[in-house]
């Protein structure tokens, strides 16, 4: 049986991970689908049928499916998912809110955050903030997946997919969207960028992130942030990295005047290498840390963005 | 209207996790429990909509062993009116808990259900959503803000690209992110009164809910570790390790 990726996109192009997602499906069968719900979708069907791996692209049109609402979208997937043997979604902020939803509804169980596909029925994830790893393995008919993107590499492109339009299930009518607070940002998104520069409190106020900026701008830099540096709002909530926010796997990433807590090193320890400049020597960061550096931030930060190149 | 608050059992956060010799799970003998940091969020959350005359009585649901008491009890410290147990020792997995939850709504027929949005130990991100699929309600997940007016709510989302604001009919489930408050500790006084409260004890049976788990846990390993790396003395070593020896800048 074939298997549909649920595809999150801004119009025009699906997001990133849907890549990641598609490699994850094709671990657990061999027809994989992808579902673009939207409204003015042919743009972002059309990526999607480019992804290498893809069999088909269903677009979806429909007003109700414009925002993304989880209340409207479920409901669609739901009424594809006898067709297939897996539901795959990224485990973005759209994926957590949406497959737990087609689940229950289908009276099935979900796996979350999948970090590697065993067999068609087992799976890795993490758990206790990835201090223990379980393989867990679905007894359900229908096995609805989130699959965490940096643990499976991006799909390449070059796919040649049909794109076959199905109708929209319509709006549930339980709940509309208002509006979005977006970070604008110029800088690589922190969840695909190569190298993170990722602050803490130790930076002490939002005003001293510009000197974050500053460094991660001359690198090409995506920028995160600790939970304190969060909570304390130097920067906005879709900077946390860790538990409870994202979890990033550049091949740089910096943490400067951040601990080391367990919640944060869950977001940031499969990182390829991670530098620490701390003042505490103590600070459980330098445990994870290939280069450390202990002294002040205020004097490091400056003295590293003049010393590295421009890219 | 009532509200109804899921709090959960878990390992306190500052606990470092073992996992057992045996790969069986991870361990959980003479370790301090503690209720689930998204938890107090929504029990504090509740407690405000009470004291802003918004909800009319507050009432702490949990799921699992006998143990799971002292964690109601602490949503009645904080100042829930009384407590729900659905009391098992059998392992509950999330459709589990929302099958329950929902049992517990259709008896008690709260306006509004705040769960966390994540439990930390099992990291499943999922009773809420489940919640809301199976009673058909609207679902407004990872709160940052809470406004609940003449039979809907306005709820602000932390999402990937930052804040979404949606507008939900009522009845409805919330689920907690970090920034919705910051919860009360419990006083002495009302950690005395707390004792005082009633917390009613149900069996899954009683419920009609099944509890049997779809998920089989095969194995529970320990990640791979990291080595440990070096210290160096300059930012010239540090940028000349990048280059050279990492390769990554
Ligand atoms: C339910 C729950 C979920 C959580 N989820 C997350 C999560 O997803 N992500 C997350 O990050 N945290 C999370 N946390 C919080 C986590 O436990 C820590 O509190 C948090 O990560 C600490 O942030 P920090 O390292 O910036 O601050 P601190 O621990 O206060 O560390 C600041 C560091 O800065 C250093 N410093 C200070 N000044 C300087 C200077 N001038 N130069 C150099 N170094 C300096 C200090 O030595 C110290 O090591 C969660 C907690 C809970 C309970
Ligand atoms: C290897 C392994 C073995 C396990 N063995 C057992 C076992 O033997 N016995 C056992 O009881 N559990 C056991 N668990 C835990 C159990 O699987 C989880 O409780 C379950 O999967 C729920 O996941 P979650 O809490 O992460 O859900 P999430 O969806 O992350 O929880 C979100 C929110 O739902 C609410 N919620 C969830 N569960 C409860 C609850 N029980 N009571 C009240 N509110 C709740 C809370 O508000 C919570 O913040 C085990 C887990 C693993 C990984």
């Amino acid at each position: 049986m074939a298997i549909l990726v649920v595809a999150a996109h801004d119009g025009k192009t699906v997001r990133a991970n849907v890549s990641n997602a598609v490699v994850a499906a094709s671990q657990m069968g061999s027809d994989v689908h992808v579902l673009v719900a939207g409204s003015n979708a042919g743009e972002a069907a059309k990526s999607a049928a480019a992804i290498a791996g893809v069999a088909k692209v269903l677009q979806a049109e429909d007003a109700a499916y414009a925002n993304w609402l989880a209340e409207d979208i479920a409901p669609l997937v739901v009424k594809l998912a006898p067709n297939y043997s897996h539901i795959v979604m990224a485990a973005d902020s759209v994926g957590k809110n949406i497959a737990p939803r087609v689940a229950a509804l289908l009276d099935v169980a979900q796996i979350s955050e999948a970090i590697q596909v065993v067999s068609p029925d087992t799976f890795v994830r993490p758990i206790y903030a990835g201090n223990a790893m379980a393989t867990v393995q679905s007894g359900d008919k229908i096995k609805v997946v989130t699959i965490r993107p940096t643990n499976f590499k991006a799909g390449a492109g070059g796919g040649t997919a049909a794109v076959e339009q199905i109708g929209g299930a319509g709006a549930a009518g339980l709940s509309s969207f208002v509006g979005a607070e977006l970070s604008k940002s110029e800088r690589p998104e922190l969840t695909s960028a190569k190298i993170v520069v990722s602050g803490g409190r130790g930076l002490a106020s939002g005003e001293n992130f510009k000197m974050l900026e500053a460094l991660a701008d001359k690198l090409g830099a995506g920028l995160g942030a600790s939970r304190a540096a969060v909570d304390a709002g130097y920067v906005p909530n879709d900077y946390q990295v860790g538990q409870t926010g994202k979890v990033v796997a550049p091949d740089l990433y910096i943490a400067i005047g951040i601990s080391g807590a367990i919640q944060h090193l869950a977001g940031m320890k499969d990182s390829k290498t991670i530098v620490a400049i701390n003042k505490d020597e103590e600070a459980p960061i330098f445990q994870v840390a290939d280069y450390g550096i202990v002294g002040d931030l205020f004097q490091i930060v400056p003295e590293l963005t003049a010393a590295v190149e421009k890219k | 209207m009532k509200v109804l608050v899921a709090v959960k059992r878990v390992i306190d956060y500052n606990v470092k996790i073992r996992v057992k010799a045996d790969n069986t799970g991870v361990e959980t003998a003479n370790v301090k429990m503690s209720m689930n940091p998204f938890d107090e969020i929504a029990v504090e959350e509740a407690l405000r909509m009470k004291e802003k005359g918004l909800a009319t009585e507050v009432i702490a649901f949990s799921a699992g062993p006998a143990q799971c008491q002292e964690t109601i009890r602490t949503a009645l410290a904080m100042g829930a009116d009384r407590g729900i147990l659905v009391q098992t020792d059998a392992e509950l997995q999330p459709l589990a808990v929302a099958k329950l939850l929902k049992a517990v709504v259709d008896k008690e027929q709260p306006g509004l259900v705040i769960v966390g949005k994540q439990a930390i130990d099992d990291d499943s991100n999922q009773t809420g959503q489940m919640l809301a699929a199976l009673l058909g309600w609207s679902q407004g997940t990872f709160a940052n803000k809470l406004h609940v007016a003449d039979g809907s709510a306005e709820v602000k989302r932390e999402v990937d690209g930052g804040l979404e604001n949606i507008k939900i009919k009522l009845p409805a489930v919330i689920t907690t992110d970090l920034r919705l408050n910051e919860p009360r500790y419990a006083s002495l006084p009302n950690i005395m009164k707390a004792k005082k409260k009633p917390i009613e004890v149900l069996a899954p049976d009683a419920l009609g809910v099944d509890v049997a788990p779809r998920i089989k846990t095969l194995k529970v390993e320990e990640p791979p570790k990291r080595k440990a790396g070096i210290k160096v003395k300059t930012v010239a070593e540090l940028v000349d390790k990048l280059r050279n020896e990492a390769g990554v800048i």
